[in-house]
This record gives structure tokens, C-alpha cells and sequence, in this order.
């Protein structure tokens, strides 16, 4: 049977992938940054997981606001980054594992979540830049499973319902039959915005809060709607659902392995942690 | 529980993207979308008022865009995640259209910034 061994959250910000296409990892702006990643990159070296489900948001490059799906999750035997319009360096393809796609879209369905399934679907920074950090270099050999929420255009999905349907992810994994190591991984966050006379807007105690409550008491962050994380997090800070669901995908009780927290990466609180199921 | 209007204005300068603003800003946010594609962008380059008219931008968007004003692209309907193509035209960053929309130097927004770790 597959099994989680267990989730990471890591923040998307583009810039990142340009100090790693550049080789700036040791720069002092970004060291402090880079500098939380070894622990999580030793554990996945150990852990070796088959498998990455990417939970992220896509910011207009799959898709446009013709076509805005709350959750779509991807069914391809690969998946191919591209230009995103402002100089990021494109990166080869993905590799999927499609049958492992459809039993999740085949489970979460079951469950009654509605998802928009993709037999071709371009991954953008949100979904690269998290595994160039975790898997530097071309050492890159894990099957991905993206999971697209809506964090674009309004009425985005309840902090409530991406916690249950990270839920109904970890049964769907749980239930598939083949032995396959699965880690979940949430992208974004923490604290950001982007637009308005509020840009730069980060949230230092909101983002120490979300970072304690996803460990031990995630349900908390539900009473939040999605007016109140943009008021407190930033419009883009509203990220913090994909976090939700990645830890809904994990057990009640969870093991925090490793944590790093760094203002600023170019707008944007840096928020990274590594859980496993509590035994 | 009843939907909370996404659009309820008591954030300060802050404008959560609802259907109100999807539906001002589609044909701003169509031609922003199409940047994407290298080519696009060098059309668009190559002559800025064909490039618009093709997309059909109110007259509100085509002088948001020939003004590289951000605040007023966000009020004519734009999304800051295709303006971020449009921007990346003109060799904008986030940071630069931070600086831009809170009326700092791009030192000052970035001092900010580094001051919101403390």
C-alpha cells in the first residue's frame, strides 16, 4: 500500500529560483534563507520518496480567468514548465505517475470534491522553485502529482474545505496498492502582498501563529475565512491554504522533524517546515 | 453560512480580486496572459497601441498601460499575477511595483521590508 512519510511546506517565491539559476545561495541576502534547507534535503535523501504531490496555486500560466477551476489536480505522464513572461529560466519536464493521479481523482470525487482533472497542465514557479530547493541540482528523480487551488480570483475555497480535502488526499493515498513512499508537499505562503498601497505587507506574529497551529492544531487556522488571512496575511498571503492541505493529508498527531522562518525573500515571510506522522 | 462579499472594502488599500474586477479587467488580464509567449511581447513592444487595440482595452486600461501606473491597471480590473508579465516587460520586479504603489524609493521598500523581520 502507498504510505505518506510525511509533508513539507515551503514558500514559491520566483526570485528564488532566480538565485538558484544564478548561483546565489551564498550571497548574504540569501544565505539566511538557503540555510534552512540541508535538514530537509538530508531527510528527503534518507526517506527517498517515489512520490511528490505538489499542492500549489498556479499564477496565470496553466491557467487564465476564462476557465478558473477551485481544484485541479494533473493526470499526465509529464508535466512541462514554460515561460512565465518576466525572465525565469524554463525548466525540463516533470515526470507523473497517472495511474496514482486517477485514484486520487477517482477518491476525492467519491468523496464529493469536485476537481477539474488535466491530462496536460504547465507547472509553474509555484510548483519548480519548492522542488529545486528540495532536490538541488539533477538529482531530481521523484513522480509529482499537482494539485492546483485557486488562490487567483475570488471566491477562493474556505481555509475549512482545503483542510478537508487535504483529509480526503491522505484516504485516497492510504487506499491506492502499490507500495509507494508519498510525501506532501504545500507550496506559498507565508505572509505577502503583492498589490495595492498595502504592497509589502508582512505579518511576522500571524505567520509565527500559523507555523505552530499547522503542527499541533490546525483546525484553528479554520476559523480564519479567506477575507481574514488576506487582512492578516496579504492578498497573497492567503497561501497558507495550501499549507492546510497538505496537513490535512497527515495524520492527527504530527512530529515536527524540522522549521525555518526568514523576512524577507524579495515581498515575502519565508516559511518552511517538515512533518511526519506521529507513530 | 451566507457568502461574505469578497469585495467588503475595510482592508486599507488592499483589493481582493473578485468577479467584480475579473469581469472589468478580462480583456487587460486576456492581453497580459498572452505575454507568456515571446512573441507576444515583442509584438507588443514592437507597437504598444495595436498590441492594446487587438486585446480591445477600455480606454481606462490603454492609459494605465502606456502610463506603467499599477494602482490604476489594479482599478481598471488588472490581476497582479498577469500584470507580473506586463511589468517584466519594462523590466519591473515585484519590488519595483511595490516601490511603485506605495510611492518609495525602491531602497526605502526594501528597508521595509527588511524591518518587518525584526
Amino acid at each position: 500500500m502507498a504510505r505518506i512519510v510525511g509533508g513539507i511546506c515551503s514558500s514559491h517565491i520566483p526570485a528564488i529560483g532566480n538565485a538558484i539559476a544564478r548561483g546565489l545561495q551564498g550571497d548574504p541576502y540569501w544565505q539566511p534563507f538557503f540555510n534552512g534547507y540541508p535538514p530537509v534535503r538530508e531527510w528527503l535523501e534518507r526517506v527517498q520518496p517515489d512520490v511528490a504531490i505538489m499542492v500549489y496555486n498556479d499564477h496565470g500560466l496553466n491557467f487564465f480567468l476564462d476557465k478558473m477551476p477551485t481544484f485541479a489536480i494533473g493526470a499526465a505522464p509529464e508535466y512541462q514548465n514554460a515561460d512565465e513572461g518576466w525572465g525565469l529560466p524554463t525548466l525540463p519536464p516533470y515526470p507523473g505517475d497517472p495511474a496514482l493521479s486517477w485514484h486520487i481523482i477517482e477518491s476525492l470525487v467519491n468523496e464529493e470534491f469536485d476537481i477539474t482533472s488535466c491530462q496536460e497542465m504547465r507547472v509553474d514557479h509555484a510548483f519548480t522553485v519548492p522542488i529545486a530547493l528540495l532536490w538541488p541540482g539533477t538529482q531530481r528523480r521523484v513522480k509529482t502529482v499537482p494539485v492546483a487551488v485557486n488562490t487567483v480570483q475570488h471566491p477562493l475555497p474556505t481555509p475549512n474545505r482545503c483542510l478537508k480535502l487535504g483529509r480526503a488526499l491522505g484516504r485516497a493515498i492510504a487506499s491506492y496498492p502499490e507500495d509507494l513512499r508519498v510525501v506532501v508537499i504545500g507550496t506559498g505562503g507565508l505572509s505577502h502582498q503583492l498589490d495595492g498601497e498595502r504592497a509589502g505587507f508582512i505579518n511576522k506574529d500571524f505567520d509565527l501563529e500559523c507555523l505552530e497551529k499547522i503542527v499541533n492544531d490546525p483546525q484553528a487556522l479554520t476559523k480564519y475565512t479567506i477575507h481574514d488571512l488576506v487582512r492578516l496575511a496579504g492578498t497573497q498571503g492567503v497561501e497558507l491554504i495550501m499549507w492546510l492541505v497538505m496537513r490535512g493529508a497527515l495524520s492527527a498527531r504530527v512530529r515536527q522533524v524540522h522549521r525555518h522562518y526568514h523576512i524577507p525573500v524579495s515581498n515575502t515571510a519565508a516559511g518552511l517546515l517538515l512533518l511526519e506522522n506521529a507513530a | 453560512m451566507a457568502a461574505k462579499p469578497a469585495n467588503v472594502d475595510d482592508i486599507p488599500g488592499t483589493y481582493p480580486y473578485d468577479g467584480k474586477l475579473a469581469q472589468k479587467g478580462y480583456a487587460l488580464n486576456k492581453m497580459c496572459y498572452s505575454f507568456n509567449d515571446a512573441a507576444n511581447r515583442t509584438e507588443f513592444v514592437r507597437d504598444e497601441d495595436a498590441y492594446c487595440a487587438k486585446f480591445g482595452l477600455s480606454p481606462a486600461q490603454r492609459d494605465a498601460v502606456r502610463e506603467r501606473n499599477v494602482l490604476a491597471l489594479l482599478s481598471a480590473g488588472g490581476n497582479v499575477y498577469y500584470l507580473a508579465k506586463l511589468a517584466g516587460i519594462f523590466g519591473l520586479g515585484v519590488q519595483d511595483i511595490g516601490a511603485q504603489q506605495t510611492g518609495v524609493t525602491l531602497e526605502a521598500f526594501k528597508a521595509k521590508l527588511k524591518a518587518a523581520g525584526n
